[in-house]
């Protein structure tokens, strides 16, 4: 987030939701946004293709077709511009490119984009004024915006439209993701990414490289990396042969399940390290017990950037052993050494080559945690970003066209499938799934119908139906409801013995943050 | 009925109280236009030298009541409380049958003076024919153009005793339970949806149109001096002439009972007087020459409330009427407050057990130390006042008591 | 500035400051059932009574304003005998059973019946009764022990927002429930368990926390939740070494992002900790099976595998899918691992899932 979660209850004005269900992905966010709606007259737009929560308070509610967000936004840029809304001074002093951006608005008024969308044009334009005239304007967004094959446009759209009304950089506004995992933000500030060492600095600069090189005593690779599924791909083909998988469960979270399947078959070593026996490890040459959260100490980074602190509150499990403590016995047996004493230890180090958390201790945020960058033990950190000005100096607009999903439902699959969570179940339901009450709560998955969808299938609430796509099908029951619109349907993905991911494809990802497009896929439902 | 003294009823029955026109020939709006002549602050301080005191129970200082609405706030409203809810009280309704139009052109006087275009009254939910009259009322005005942009909206109540209490009439108009507020803020400061708003009595209102026609000098020498005017009361009970009168604020207890009321039903001898409605303490025979206003009333522990007097003679069986009483305030609180919702549920239960013949000291001493609590303790005036009726009679009549416990 | 004097001593609060934290202020300990720090004010539960000179009741702490000149008395004999009594009405219906309480140790009215001497309630009679089982796995409510304060009814509406709750009928019968007195899962309730935060008293108590140890008995261990990326912080309850609960934290010095409030997973989330098939030994597969294995024969094995891949086929024949769900330090450790240790920067993490 470019802002703090705070300000959603306090400071912004008028809030523009889009791809995210936030009452039930973070709730508490949901609360706030609620709160300063309710109670402090905030203005709400909601932007999403199902009915949800916050809608139900919503100024205007855009329930636009899944995987139209560029034309959607287009369009109401196109509106600012054309009702003279945008913010001159800011345009002036701090963005450039902004006449491409104005060329490829032109050519998306309402009243044609409410047909590509679905949506009134009237309420285009009324979602344009009342975010544009906003004191201040708050964007947020999560994976309804990004898991699209044009997510990283998506993305840039929404910079594009915070820039052209000038909501950045003060308390309110911003352009703020809501992270859907509690370390998401960590594991990337860490450099768990391909492209990347902690803060941001990429491998295949030499000067940063040179650098590692010498804090770490060892050559590092000059070549970018591979992404999870170009690692699947490869596996699938062989180039790749060994896989350590840590903490997560691709048998359960990734695109097209039968594909990683094979993949992890193929692989002559698999190596995962967990707190329970998922369905990944279930394939695992080796598993690694390690703690939870609760047996642990350290610190997670959270979606505002907000460094905190984890603390061990009961020893580990059986013969579990802290990850941190398995990480090094491995190393130190390839022959790199590892030895710290504890997170605390290995925090320091992490300060020392990563600028944005060089100010950060466990002292100091033994109480409030502090949000990056934090350059050094004086500074307050950063709940605010791009105040004076952004990392490149200059916002820079992106002319942005609209581009249709990859796969779009025809005959034989008319549908328009959507995955994405429940309030009551966190991702692959490894943890979830094994808490009592919410997996007495909510034992099974479903698939949201709407009601005309439901009586042109002939199919009724709570009955089993198959829900098929090209990559295979899985038998759920049907929630029959008005929150999905007609010819849209929608289910969890927390479930193994009905995984949504056996439904979705990987052939086609985002060209640049590889997200696989998990907002739509081409469906079709059948009676069993 | 001649020691009557008709001020707000004078012309009852001699007037369609519907009808404006008729009401501008007696003379009405003329107080009106007075008031829009005058400066607010000397409106508002004529009000106040008036002596004017709410006659919905509290007694306040209707002027000084108005006074402390903040000038610069944009919207403000005028509410006229017509719940009347006190068994035995119907002197509001009265007002509104006789004189409708008074009461209009007092909540545009009050309009006048905090600066407000709004007013509603809240009317009573038994009383539909009051509220197509009141209706009719306004159209009337409305035609004749003799309330000028001042607004009147006529709200129907939810049935609840305690909607009667300013705050809770005010949640009940804003669609939420009937629960009164805290005070402060008082509703003069934060009322109606949070903004500045009078709440008056029916007969505070329908007192304002003579005090500017004819001054608060003239209103201030009627009757009682810290309690000037007239004040309609209602008899009920056993006396012979259940019928409301008007009288000066001077006039005694007994006469409104015995000149004007003709004394007790059969000849029989009097044994209590409850005045003010349900909360109202019982009041013995030998304090029947206390003069009827406010302060006279407290002076002997008793309020005037309403102005309902309910006359029970030597046949009544107080502990029973004070049980039946006790139920009422059961069902009437509203359950915000610990001690008004427990306490008036527990002082039922010590009632029926006293009437019944089962309690002993013990069970009287524990209801005294109840009531003591809910007096100083609960939220509103409900829950402080159920107290009264039990308290009373264990002092006065305690003998009755007696006779009961084991 | 205002002045006035509470039990005899004198202080100086801001304008608008409210005679309960005037109080406070002067070290007066007023006791609260109602009042929320977090939520509008109530002032129903008039235990925060206080006597204040010249005035012919007694004044609620909690929503008087304190005035100039006031003289405040917070235990005079009218104020104690007030708050002794309401004691006695409230227990006067409550299902009083604190031996086996959820609540024991950490109840207001508990608390409040010890510091008055209350022992049992001479009110003691009949009374509308609302026990109710709601089937929902996260909390109970035993409305048999409510004490009608409305914070949960007010947590629901003004911080959750979910306006799941309101108090129902009137006076003796008033109760807490759901638009048509049923069952929370039929309402708009998301079971976040605020209301079960800020309740007083042991009417509504965590299901998955019921039995296995009372407030006085754990530990509490502050930390951050493992679910969404919005940071909630709490506490764990630990006892003998067991994760117990979850509580909540409501200062904001301790709780920036989230003051105390969570959502259903958070709160009732927990027990996954505590569960029968965590991992507990090291696996290694034979014969297609998994079996467990030592530390050092897991480690060798893994390392061996490792530094034969990389012979063979280079180091980028190898990848790592790190965690957003592990700690930093872990995060930075295993990419170091990859790097550093095994050369590849064949690293990323579910980023986009
Ligand atoms: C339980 C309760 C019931 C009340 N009922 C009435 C009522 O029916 N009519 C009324 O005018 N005032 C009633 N009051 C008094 C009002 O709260 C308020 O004082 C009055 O409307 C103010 O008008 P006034 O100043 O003109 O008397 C009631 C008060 C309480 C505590
Ligand atoms: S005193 Fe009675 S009626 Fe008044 S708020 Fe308390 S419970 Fe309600
Ligand atoms: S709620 Fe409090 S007083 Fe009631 S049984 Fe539980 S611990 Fe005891
Ligand atoms: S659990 Fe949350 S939503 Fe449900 S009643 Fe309690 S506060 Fe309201
Ligand atoms: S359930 Fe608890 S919080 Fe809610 S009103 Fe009852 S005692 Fe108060
Ligand atoms: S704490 Fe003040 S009234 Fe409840």
């Amino acid at each position: 987030m470019t802002n703090s979660i705070n300000e959603l209850e306090k400071d912004a004005t008028a809030i523009f939701v889009i791809g995210t269900n936030t009452t039930d992905n973070h709730p508490v966010i949901g609360y706030k946004i609620r709160k300063n709606v309710r109670f402090n007259g905030a203005k709400l737009i909601v932007a999403d293709p199902r009915r949800i929560e916050l809608s139900n308070i919503a100024d205007v509610d855009l329930r636009f077709r899944p995987g139209t967000d560029v034309a959607l936004v287009n369009a109401m840029m196109n509106v600012i511009i054309t009702e003279g809304l945008e913010d001159k001074d800011f345009i002036a002093n701090r963005t450039e490119n902004y006449e491409e951006l104005v060329k490829v608005v032109e050519k998306y008024p309402p009243q044609l984009v409410a047909q590509i969308c679905g949506v009134d044009a009237e309420d285009i334009r009324k979602a344009a004024r009342i975010y544009a005239t906003a004191e201040r304007g708050s964007i947020c967004y999560a994976m309804g915006l990004t898991q699209h094959s044009t997510g990283t446009d998506n993305v840039k759209t929404m910079c594009n439209l915070a820039l052209l009304t000038g909501n950045l950089g003060k308390p309110g506004t911003g352009v703020n993701p809501l992270r859907g995992q509690n370390n998401v933000q960590g594991a990337c500030d860490m450099g768990a990414l391909p492209v990347v060492y902690p803060a941001y600095q990429a491998v295949t600069n030499a000067e940063v490289r040179e650098k590692f090189e010498k804090f770490w005593g060892v050559p590092l690779s000059p070549n970018n990396g591979l992404t999870i599924p170009d690692v699947v791909d490869k596996a699938h083909h062989g180039e790749i042969k060994g896989l350590m998988v840590f903490g997560e469960n691709p048998m359960v979270s990734d695109p097209d399940l039968h594909h990683v399947g094979e993949a992890m078959d193929n692989l002559e070593l698999l190596i995962v390290q967990d707190i329970f026996l998922t369905e990944t490890a279930m394939k695992a040459h080796v598993v690694f017990p390690g703690v939870t959260f609760a047996e642990k100490n350290g610190t997670f980074s959270n979606t505002e950037r907000r460094v905190q602190r984890v603390r061990q509150a009961i020893t580990p499990k059986g013969d579990a052993h802290q990850d941190w403590q398995i990480l090094c016995d491995l190393s130190n047996r390839l022959g790199y050494p590892m030895n710290y004493s504890s997170p605390e230890d290995i925090f320091a180090e992490i300060r020392k080559v990563t600028p944005s958390y060089a100010g950060i201790s466990y002292q100091r945020i033994e109480k409030t945690g502090i949000h990056w960058p934090c350059p050094n033990e004086e500074h307050p950190g950063t709940p605010v970003l791009h105040g004076e000005k952004f990392n490149r100096g200059l916002g820079l607009f992106h002319a942005i066209e609209f581009k249709e999903a990859y796969e779009l439902p025809d005959a034989e699959y008319p549908l328009i499938l959507s995955t994405g969570r429940s309030l009551f179940h966190y991702h692959t339901g490894t943890m979830t799934r094994r808490s009592s009450a919410l997996n007495e709560f909510m034992p099974s998955n479903e698939v949201q119908v709407n009601p005309e969808t439901a009586a042109r299938l002939d199919i009724v609430d709570n009955e089993m139906v198959k829900l098929i796509t090209r990559r295979g099908y899985i038998e759920v029951k049907t929630h029959v409801t008005e929150m999905v619109p007609d010819g849209v349907v929608f289910t969890f993905f927390h479930f193994s013995e009905a995984a949504a991911n056996v439904l979705t494809q990987a052939k086609c990802l985002d060209p640049v943050a590889k997200i696989p497009e998990y907002k739509v896929s081409a469906a079709r439902i059948e009676k069993i | 009925m001649a020691e009557e003294m008709r001020v707000l009823l004078e012309y009852a029955d001699k007037i369609n109280p519907e009808s404006a026109d008729e009401y501008v020939k007696v003379g009405g709006y003329v107080g009106l236009e007075k008031a829009r002549q005058m400066e607010i602050n000397d409106l508002i301080q004529e009000v106040k030298s008036s002596g004017l005191r709410g006659r919905g129970g509290a007694g306040f200082n209707a002027g000084m009541k108005w006074s402390f609405v903040p000038k610069n706030a944009e919207i403000k409203y005028v509410v006229c409380n017509l719940d009347e809810g006190e068994p035995g009280t119907y002197k509001d309704r009265i007002i509104c049958e006789k004189n409708a139009q008074a009461l209009l052109e007092g909540m545009a006087i009050c309009g006048r003076a905090i600066g407000s275009n709004q007013g509603y009254i809240y009317c009573r939910g038994e009383y539909p024919f009051t509220v197509k009259l009141l209706k009719n009322a306004i159209q009337s005005a409305k035609e004749l153009g003799a309330l000028g942009d001042f607004n009147i909206e006529v709200r129907m109540g939810a049935g609840a005793y305690v909607c009667g209490e300013e705050t809770a009439l005010i949640e009940s108009i804003e669609g939420h339970r009937g629960e009164p507020r805290f005070k402060p803020p008082f509703p003069g400061v934060a009322g109606l949806w949070g903004v500045p708003t009078v709440v008056n009595n029916v007969e505070t209102f329908a007192c304002l149109p003579s005090i500017l026609t004819k001054g608060s000098a003239w209103f201030a020498g009627i009757g009682a001096a810290k309690y000037p005017g007239t004040k309609i009361v209602t008899l009920t009970g056993d006396a012979v002439n259940t019928t409301f009168f008007e009288v000066p604020t001077d006039y005694i207890l007994r006469d409104v009972i015995y000149k004007l009321g003709g004394g007790v039903k059969g000849g029989k001898k009097l044994k209590a007087v409850q005045v003010g409605g349900t909360s109202g303490s019982f009041i013995p025979e030998q304090n029947l020459d206390t003069q009827i206003d406010f302060d006279s009333m407290g002076a002997i522990g008793a309020a005037l409330g309403s102005g309902a007097v309910l006359v029970l003679d030597e046949t009544r069986d107080i502990v029973d009427i004070v049980t039946r009483i006790s139920k009422f305030f059961e069902h009437e609180s509203c359950g915000k407050c610990n001690p008004c919702r427990e306490g008036t549920f527990r002082c039922r239960e010590i009632m029926e057990k006293i009437n019944a013949g089962k309690a002993s000291q013990k069970d009287i001493d524990n209801l005294l130390l109840l009531t003591r609590v809910m007096q100083k303790a609960a939220l509103c005036g409900l829950g402080q006042a159920a107290p009264f009726p039990i308290q009373s009679t264990i002092k006065h009549f305690a003998h009755e008591y007696a006779r009961k416990i084991v | 500035m205002i002045k006035l004097t509470v039990n005899g001593r004198e202080i100086q609060v801001p304008k608008g400051t409210m005679v309960l934290d005037a109080c406070q202020q002067a070290g007066a300990d007023v006791p609260t059932l109602c009042y929320d720090p977090d939520l509008k004010l109530a002032g129903s539960c008039r235990m925060c009574v206080v006597e204040a000179k010249g005035r012919p009741n007694l004044m609620a702490a909690c929503v008087s304003p304190a005035e100039n000149g006031m003289v405040i008395e917070t235990e005079s004999p009218d104020v104690v005998e007030s708050r002794k009594i309401i004691l006695e009405l409230l227990l006067a219906r409550h299902k009083l059973e604190c031996h086996t309480c959820e609540k024991d140790g950490s109840c207001k009215l508990q608390d409040y019946c010890y510091r008055y001497g209350v022992t049992d309630s001479r009110y003691a009679g009949q009374g509308a009764h609302f026990g109710m089982e709601d089937p929902n796995p996260f909390f109970k409510r035993d409305y048999d022990k409510c004490i009608i304060c409305t914070r949960c009814v007010r947590v629901c509406d003004e911080i959750t927002g979910a306006q799941a709750i309101n108090v129902k009928e009137r006076g003796h019968h008033a109760k807490i429930a759901t638009v048509f007195d049923g069952k929370l899962d039929d309402s708009s309730c998301v079971f976040c368990g605020q209301c079960v935060m800020v309740c007083p008293v042991g009417a509504l108590t965590s299901k998955v926390s019921a039995g296995k140890g009372k407030s006085y008995q754990t530990q509490n261990v502050l930390t951050t939740c493992t679910y969404c990326g919005t940071g909630c912080t709490f506490e764990l309850n630990v006892k003998d070494d067991h994760v117990v609960g979850v509580t909540s934290v409501r200062e904001s010095e301790f709780s920036p992002v989230n003051k105390g409030a969570l959502c259903v997973k958070g709160r009732f989330g927990w027990d996954f900790i505590e569960s029968k098939e965590r991992l507990t030994t090291p696996l290694i597969r034979e014969n297609g099976e998994l079996r467990p294995a030592s530390w050092d024969e897991a480690l060798d094995y893994a390392a061996n595998k490792i530094k034969a891949i990389k012979e063979k086929d280079g180091p980028d024949s190898l990848a790592l899918f790190s965690s957003a769900r592990a700690t930093n330090e872990e995060n930075y450790l295993a990419q170091k691992l990859f790097r550093a240790a095994i050369g590849t920067n064949n690293v990323d993490h579910c980023a986009r899932l």
